[in-house]
């Protein structure tokens, strides 16, 4: 039914690139001419928008449904936080990879487990380990229960006595999180560009081809997860070092399912779609906050609408229904597709 | 010595009483994900849904039986209602939409929930027929009302046994369970069989937590609770297997249970960490059907 090739004249893999380009262009031009208020939201949102792209990965691309992805970005951001109020650590040259360490391991472990499975198992696997992370932060009484961790201090970058980044200027911390935005998008873009990327997406298309190929599609679907697990710790580092707080409430299966909807909202596999996805969202919440104080209810009736009427998200909009192209072919092929042939 | 005894069957009561009540969920779960192919998160919000309707109709009219008698019906009716507008338009998508789509509805039955009832915490008082204990030793006994709900949810599985066994509807479900298109095929109206799967499906979930509800306090993030665990129970079962989700309820039932006598400072993690080794050692679960 859905036409075969875009009716729009734009290519799909020029006009992503173009799209990332003007937000990228867009968002590093916001602070010189917003409101304080909202130059802080669109640094929260610039964190999100990491975290979503990473689950793009994981799920636009390689095809693997995730319902605990929070955990990756609150893992690091627990590590951040309590070495920090605990270590008296503010050095980034030691936050940073001790927290993407952190979140390489626990994506490793819970990875290995839950890739030998795909499908309806992956999916409440993912959950349910996502959930035992939740639980070990919010049990073990180290971590400072369901009140969590607040910190004064933000992490420095020093080089020799000279001050390179200094995070608790917000101007600082901005750029810095545009920055990494920039890196991972650029990053993953190329990653899924090369060779690597390739074999990915047909691991997500049929499994079962792939591994004739001579694939060992495991070994892939682990790959992926482990450098979505990691990305995810950025944004968890960035996410303490902006807000100075992590609880077990940001590792839960609550966060990482609006993860999700971020992804979805903004048209996954796209990578630019999670960025705009984030935007939307958090600037709905914020409004919808202000008129009501039942924005859940709001928030809930919203994502049912975009999982009716969107499902390709917004980013399908520009793009005129077209999308990638291993969407497309995907959305021609009945869903019965879905984990049946990886058995 | 004797005591400690009685200590360890009080614990293994509690544990299987605990795993019954899992299997009433996750047998739903997995019979609407076997038959109609859809992950539905929601399901832990209808067991919600039902203890606090336990405990509004338990006040309102004076009697829990007469509550759980006028409640169970109204949900399925409720239940069914949003089937045909909304969970049917989920048959043939992915699961990723149907996660997103149950994950709205949770929002949404949760903060309506919260207008309703409030965010706080109450509490259903046992009914005063069953308000005793029976005692084991001098200092322990076993509260009467734990009994009940094993005994009522042996009843219910056993109906749900000779239903899928014994009847037109059960031969159904069973074969759509096997081969959904090749029931189809022999002309069974496949949205009438849903409707009834799922409406059997929500009044499992609800039964459940209305009975649960005097013993368990009722509160806003309970339906995420069991939800999560009748994941684990079906996962380390077998999707779509009913027999998976009764061995799988009982272990998580115990595992859990016994997890916090043992190791209270981890015990959340025990239940998940047994699911692990399951899925280690049979990475489709105990009693997969395939």
């Amino acid at each position: 039914m859905t036409p075969r090739f875009p009716s729009s004249p734009l290519s799909p893999s020029l006009v992503l690139p173009l799209l990332f380009v003007v937000v990228a262009v867009a968002l590093a031009f916001y602070p010189l001419v917003g409101e304080t208020f909202y130059v802080r939201l669109m640094a929260k949102i610039i964190v999100l928008g990491i975290l979503a792209m990473s689950l793009d990965l994981l799920v636009g691309y390689t095809g693997l449904v995730s319902l605990g992805h929070a955990a990756f970005s609150g893992a690091a951001g627990y590590i951040t936080a309590t070495l920090i109020l605990k270590a008296g650590v503010t050095d980034m040259a030691l936050l940073l990879p001790a927290s993407l360490a952190v979140s390489a391991l626990l994506a490793l472990v819970i990875g290995w487990i839950s890739v030998r499975t795909s499908g309806i198992y992956f999916i409440m696997i993912t959950l349910a380990l996502g959930q035992m992370t939740y639980l070990f932060f919010h049990d073990v009484s180290y971590w400072g229960g369901t009140d969590g961790v607040t910190v004064w201090d933000k992490p420095v970058l020093a080089v020799g006595g000279l001050t390179l980044l200094d995070l608790s200027d917000r101007t600082v911390f901005y750029y810095t999180a545009w920055a990494c935005l920039v890196a991972v998008y650029a990053l993953l873009w190329l990653l899924m560009q090369a060779p690597f990327g390739q074999i990915v997406r047909g691991v997500r298309i049929n499994p079962g081809r792939t591994r004739a190929l001579g694939h060992d599609v495991q070994r892939y679907q682990l790959a992926v997860f482990v450098i979505a697990g990691t990305v995810a710790g950025l944004a968890g580092f960035l996410e303490v070092a902006r807000s100075g707080f992590i609880s077990p409430a940001h590792l839960g299966w609550h966060e990482s399912a609006m993860v999700l909807i971020i992804v979805i909202l903004g048209g996954m596999g796209t990578l630019v779609g999670p960025v705009i996805g984030a935007l939307t969202l958090v600037l709905l919440e914020d409004w919808v906050a202000d008129l009501t104080s039942h924005w859940k209810l709001a928030v809930g009736l919203f994502v049912i609408a975009v999982v009716l009427f969107l499902p390709n998200g917004l980013v399908s909009l520009l793009t005129r229904g077209a999308g990638p192209p291993w969407l497309r072919r995907r959305r021609a092929a009945p869903a019965e597709a879905e984990g049946g042939d990886d058995g | 010595m004797d005591a400690d005894y009685t200590y360890y069957l009080i614990q293994a009561m509690n544990g299987i009483q605990y795993g019954f009540l899992l299997f009433l969920v996750a047998s739903g779960l997995t019979l609407i994900f076997g038959i109609m192919g859809i992950v539905n998160l929601a399901h832990g919000a209808f067991y919600m849904v039902g203890a606090y309707l336990a405990f509004w109709l338990a006040g309102a009219t004076g009697n829990f039986f007469l509550g759980v008698a006028i409640g169970v019906p109204i949900s399925v009716l409720l239940g069914l209602l949003l089937e045909r507008l909304g969970f049917v338009h989920l048959y043939h998508r992915d699961h990723l939409l149907q996660v997103l789509f149950t994950f709205g509805m949770i929002l949404v039955i949760g903060e309506l929930i919260t207008i309703l009832w409030g965010d706080d915490v109450h509490g259903v008082d046992v009914p005063a027929v069953l308000a005793g204990s029976i005692p084991l030793t001098d200092t322990q006994a076993y509260p009467v009302y734990r009994l009940f709900i094993s005994a009522a949810c042996i009843a219910t599985a056993l109906g749900l046994l000779a239903l899928i066994r014994y009847t037109r509807l059960g031969m159904m479900i069973r074969a759509s369970a096997s081969n959904r298109e090749m029931v189809e095929l022999m002309g069974v109206d496949v949205n009438r069989l849903f409707m009834a799967v799922f409406g059997l499906g929500v009044g499992l979930a609800v039964f459940a937590g209305m009975i649960a509800a005097p013993v368990n306090s009722v509160y806003p993030t309970m339906g995420d609770d069991i939800l999560i665990m009748s994941f684990v129970v079906v996962v380390v079962g077998g999707v779509g297997s009913i027999q998976g989700a009764f061995w799988g309820a009982m272990l998580i039932g115990l595992a859990d249970t016994f997890g916090a006598v043992f190791v209270p400072e981890a015990a959340g993690v025990v239940v998940y960490a047994l699911m692990a080794l399951v899925l280690v050692w049979r990475p489709s679960g105990l009693f997969a059907p395939r």
